[in-house]
């Protein structure tokens, strides 16, 4: 009834799929770094540490079993990146994935950005179902013919196959960064994306490897008087000329390249004035922004510090417009969370189709639904213990202090190695994968 | 003196009510009891350089050899567990090398 991209207590959550293995010891090759559908949904893409990139594609839905909702099963698998070695600086690259951005499909292929710390590479996905045969001078296994055997001609034709998706680097965008790159961004220009790193942000064309403009750029002259960092960026979605970014103040930053070619100077400053007498020694490590999303209708944005999902309407730079608190129980326990630096952790958050409903993620594999429209929210988990086919996701509920009521779980039994910062909503459906360390969770809505 | 003492105890007061109030600060003097040696500045250029350092540090003989040479009769410094310390400013020796990374397999979520 509430139609595409509606969510939150109208909508019934309830399990689809689960990837990967489910023992518990977690090679870090396998920790998901980055999870993101593509423009229709169809694909979906993950990211790990291990510099690999596994793509799922949606089954078309089966007609004559309407609450058998369509699985998303694997499409391609591939090497993204490779470990790397800065011998003049003695660092190793590492070669987790921090972020996949698809391409709006203009032909058959596919096309996805992935980028580590240091390089950003354009791969093309590829179906294969039809190859050439009968060559006049191979054998169909390749080798050459004895051309003194060849006696006749024949004209190679094209006999179907089994399919076979193939994904190839079209493009390696590297050296643009210092640092390490937190976002890249598509622009809505489809011939331009932005890069950025914890000081910098640059702007490439597709097609151009040898050169990017730097369009942001905060290194103080004294690296002792540096005081933030990006910590993210992101294209406008229809407005090709701004791009926002966020920083470890808990900044947001509008800049409009037409006012002029670096950016350094921003068009909007959004910042949520601070109470002075409350401020503490955690006051800025829990303000700063892990990332942030504009809606897709481009006229608000949504971000994301420790604690709260903050909306932000685009003309409004003194406050946002909605606060949301994501465990606000956690505020009480900052000091432990900085010794075991979960204060550090940087969640993600998404909008869903409609922009009605955000979503974040928390620890003890909870994550948070949050419905602007109907001012509720939920707490659900992403659990093997609920794994049965559309086993509909109970809520959660955290007790912050007193007498725990039954099915609540203590603040002091939460599991803050189970973390899920990486979330995906479908951009039309009410379908959403959640990763936790090692697995990617789909879950879907209820369909009576 | 006398004038003085009861805006004292006001301020103690004051402050009693505070940490009540603002879970953040008793967790902040939480952590200050812990660590006495922490600076009032933590999102400052220490902590954001440590993040701009990102990365385990290889053995670099000529780093090693230049530190060895320096700190002739000190011991190298140990791996430093201090909030406070930047741990890229730690020189490794050849027998903490990280292990070199196993070879590639694919990913279990394609399994």
């Amino acid at each position: 009834m509430a139609g595409a991209g509606g969510g939150g207590n109208d909508v019934q959550w309830c399990f689809s799929q689960v990837k990967g293995a489910i023992d518990d010891d977690v090679a870090e090759a396998d920790i998901i770094s980055t999870v993101e559908f593509n423009h229709s949904g169809e694909l979906l893409a993950t990211g790990d540490k291990g510099g690999r990139v596994v793509i799922f594609q949606q089954e078309t839905e089966n007609k004559s079993q309407p609450q058998c909702r369509s699985e998303y099963n694997v499409y391609s698998t591939f090497q993204s990146h490779e470990p790397e070695f800065d011998y003049l600086k003695s660092l190793e690259i590492e070669e987790k994935i921090n972020k996949i951005r698809w391409l709006p499909q203009k032909n058959a292929a596919q096309f996805l950005l992935s980028t580590n710390d240091k390089t950003i590479k354009l791969w093309k996905i590829s179906e294969r179902d039809k190859r050439p045969e009968g060559y006049n001078l191979k054998e169909e296994d390749g080798r050459y013919r004895d051309a003194a055997t060849i006696t006749t001609l024949r004209v190679p034709v094209f006999r179907p196959m089994d399919l076979m998706v193939e994904a190839s680097p079209r493009r390696v965008f590297a050296n643009g960064h210092t640092y390490h790159i937190n976002s890249i961004s598509v622009n809505s220009d489809n011939e331009t994306y932005l890069s950025a790193d914890d000081l910098r942000i640059n702007m490439w064309h597709l097609e151009i490897t040898d050169r990017s403009f730097n369009i942001v750029d905060i290194k103080p002259a004294n690296m002792e008087e540096l005081t933030e960092v990006i910590t993210a960026a992101e294209f406008h979605p229809h407005q090709c000329n701004t791009f926002v970014y966020s920083s470890s103040k808990g900044t947001i930053r509008l800049c409009d390249m037409r006012a002029s070619a670096l950016c350094d100077k921003h068009s909007k400053l959004f910042e949520e004035p601070e109470d002075p007498s409350n401020r503490s020694f955690f006051s800025e490590i829990i303000s700063s922004i892990s990332d942030v999303k504009f809606s897709h209708n481009g006229r608000y944005m949504m971000t994301r510090d420790y604690l709260s999902v903050k909306i932000w309407d685009l003309n409004m730079e003194n406050r946002p417009v909605e606060t949301y608190q994501v465990h606000e129980y956690l505020r009480s326990k900052l000091c432990s969370l900085y010794e075991n630096d979960c204060i550090f952790d940087k969640f993600e958050c998404c909008w869903n189709g409609n922009d009605s409903v955000v979503m974040t993620g928390s620890y003890n594999n909870f994550f948070r639904m949050l419905d602007r429209s109907q001012q509720r929210d939920v707490t659900l988990e992403a659990s093997r213990e609920s794994c049965k086919p559309r086993q509909v996701l109970k809520p959660r509920r955290v007790c912050a202090g007193g007498k725990r009521k039954k099915d609540e779980i203590s603040v002091d039994s939460l599991d803050f190695n189970k973390k899920i910062l990486h979330t995906a909503w479908h951009p039309q459906e009410n379908i959403i994968a959640v990763a936790t360390t090692n697995n990617l969770y789909i879950f879907q809505e209820k369909v009576n | 003196m006398e004038d003085t003492k009861p805006e004292e105890t006001n301020v103690e007061e004051q402050k009693d009510e505070e940490y009540k109030i603002c879970p953040e600060k008793l967790e902040e003097a939480k952590l200050k009891s812990k660590y006495p040696h922490l600076g009032n500045k933590p999102g400052g250029s220490d902590l954001l350089r440590k993040r701009l350092q990102k990365g385990p540090k290889y053995f670099d003989s000529g780093d090693y050899n230049m530190a060895k040479a320096k700190i002739k009769n000190k011991q190298l410094p140990a791996v430093q567990t201090e909030k406070t310390e930047i741990t890229g400013d730690h020189i490794p020796t050849p027998q903490d090398l990280p292990q070199r990374k196993p070879s590639l397999v694919a990913s279990k979520l394609a399994g």
